[in-house]
């Protein structure tokens, strides 16, 4: 499957692709997009044709709130995910049995290709839960047959005991929290020796990260790709090349796009990563719009396997990805309006400290709802924090800011400043 | 009992934890010639309240305002203090006594008098209890 090529590919996700337009046919929002634009399930022919359907945004999904997008009955939903919204809904996802197999097939695909097997233990600390990376890479790791230990995030330093007591050799984690493992065991005194593999994903993370993390934990790192919409992680990963991640042509049929245009562009060309998943039950999606911006790579892999993305950095929207939570400055703004002591702006900076990152809101004060008194500001500044952390399942700063102070726009109100630059 | 003669409303001018905003704010009073009789600030996580009471509380609102600050008004009372051993303890006792919070005060000793400035939970009774155990209160009008 993984190098498979030509006709061959072609023809397999050609039969797929059609079968995804009929599953998406049950779900009313499709069937309604299809009748618009005129395309029935035996329109769609070769893969080419795919560039007949119309894009799918993660607006429209937040618009089926809570189960809209499901094309099978509840009874058959065997489990829920959810991501973060633009606006304060999230975007939910569901998987039926099928969907579970073919994602745990799918890590263990990954896992398989960077060497893991059963004589591999593997500690898994990301955030279990709602989060797809915790429950996607347990059930893949299984799947290879590892020894997983589920050790979910925070307590670093329990975390680097169980990685020397319990002989662990590969490690999956968002690359900064990596960086925060690695310089806790480093003041513990220990080296980890008994890694090997580190698996990092779900933000961006750069090549100067990468030698530094394979220098401080001892271990060859790879990437990891993908999102809620496409199961989870796993969609696209390295493979011991590490130049480029496979995106596994059996499983998604990937485009690349100008983002302004919607043009669909060549190898090499940057843009917008479009997906349209070949196997989802749940929730089949037509040509959804990650975001998410990259390129196919030209060459062949001298692995064999088949079609290759660029690492992935920018955003086509302004999703921020915070320790491997994403965030839209909408979904902020939505929390700050509800608070009555909030003014007009907001900013939002976003620092990396210690290699983790941290959001800071500036918060312009509404001057009519001014007491004069400090007590009733900090409850003021509480009440946000919490907010947020509800909202937002992340700790944010929060600086109470005097009224007109933050810079105003005529255009677009630029909300965010990014100053965590290219450091690691 | 009426206490009105003898609140004072303070200014309380919301200031960002940066350098150079009480030189704005005091550099914008003295541009109104307006006199600063007893301050202080306050401060919490990033952000502090300026207090001040001064001789034309309305003029000072204004221009702060229009510069941008975020401004408003807080009953206060002024009592006058012997300036000894013990004269804090006096005013002190006499609250406490009575049940009455003292949210916060500043104080300040001028050339006639030591003076506590008193923001507390119940104004009324507050001045009643002071005036019923000989205490001097400062009017309003004795600050303009």
């Amino acid at each position: 499957m993984e190098t498979l090529k030509g006709d061959a590919l072609h023809t397999l996700q050609a039969k797929r692709l059609r079968w995804t337009v009929e599953q998406a046919l049950k779900v009313p929002f499709y069937r309604k997009m299809l009748q618009e634009a005129g395309i029935r399930p035996e329109d769609i022919r070769t893969v080419d044709d795919v560039q007949k359907l119309p894009f799918t945004r993660k607006t429209d999904l937040q618009g089926g709130y809570p189960f809209g997008f499901f094309a099978v009955p509840m009874k058959e939903v065997v489990r829920i995910h959810t991501t973060s919204g633009t606006t304060g809904k999230p975007t939910v996802v569901g998987y039926t049995r099928q969907d579970l197999d073919n994602w745990s097939e799918l890590i263990a695909r990954n896992l398989t290709m960077i060497g893991l097997s059963d004589e591999d233990v593997f500690q898994n600390a990301v955030n279990y839960g709602l989060f797809t990376g915790g429950l996607g890479f347990h059930y893949g790791a299984e799947k290879v047959g590892m020894t997983v230990i589920p050790s979910a995030t925070g307590n670093t330093k329990r975390q680097i005991e169980m990685i020397d007591d319990f002989g662990v050799t590969a490690l999956h984690c968002t690359p900064s929290y990596a960086m925060h493992i690695a310089e806790v065991a480093e003041k513990a005194g220990t080296t980890l020796s008994t890694l090997k593999t580190g698996i990092f994903g779900a933000e961006p993370w750069s090549e100067n990260m990468r030698t530094v993390l394979e220098r401080k934990l001892g271990l060859t790192a790879y990437d990891s790709y993908g999102m809620s919409e496409m199961y989870g992680p796993g969609a696209a990963f390295e493979c011991p090349e590490r130049n480029g991640l496979h995106i596994w042509h059996d499983m998604y049929l990937a485009e690349i796009i100008d983002p302004k245009t919607g043009e669909v562009l060549g190898p090499g060309e940057r843009g917008e990563l479009v997906v349209t998943p070949l196997m989802k039950e749940a929730m089949p999606l037509l040509r959804y719009r990650t975001g998410d911006i990259t390129s196919f790579i030209e060459e062949e892999c001298p692995c064999g396997r088949g079609m290759k993305i660029a690492r992935l950095h920018g955003r086509s929207d302004d999703m921020l990805v915070i320790r491997g939570i994403n965030v839209f400055p909408s979904q902020i703004e939505h929390v700050l309006r509800s608070v009555p002591e909030v003014g007009d702006e907001f900013l939002v900076y976003v620092d990396r400290v210690n290699h983790l990152d941290e959001l800071t809101i500036a918060v312009e004060m509404n001057r009519s709802a001014f007491s004069g008194e400090l007590e009733d500001l900090t409850r003021a500044q509480n009440r946000i924090v919490g907010a947020l952390k509800e909202a937002l399942n992340l700790r944010t700063r929060v600086h109470l800011v005097e009224p007109d102070s933050l810079p105003r726009y005529e255009g677009k109100a630029k909300r965010v400043v990014d100053r965590r630059g290219d450091d690691i | 009992m009426d206490a009105t003669q003898y609140t004072i409303k303070q200014i309380s001018v919301f200031s960002e934890n940066k350098p150079g905003r009480l030189a704005a704010i005091a550099g914008a009073l003295q541009a109104e010639e307006i006199n600063i009789l007893a301050f202080s600030i306050a401060e919490a996580n990033g952000f502090g309240v300026v207090r001040a009471l001064v001789d034309k509380p309305d003029a000072a609102y204004k221009k702060l305002t229009a510069m941008g600050f975020m401004i408003s008004f807080t009953d206060v009372i002024a009592v006058k203090m012997r300036d000894v051993p013990g004269g804090l303890f006096e005013m002190a006792a006499i609250l406490s006594e009575a049940e009455i919070n003292i949210e916060y005060s500043y104080a300040y000793s001028g050339r006639e008098a030591a003076v506590l400035i008193l923001r507390v939970d119940r104004v009324e009774e507050a001045v009643e209890k002071i005036l019923a155990r000989g205490g001097t209160l400062l009017s309003a009008d004795e600050f303009l």
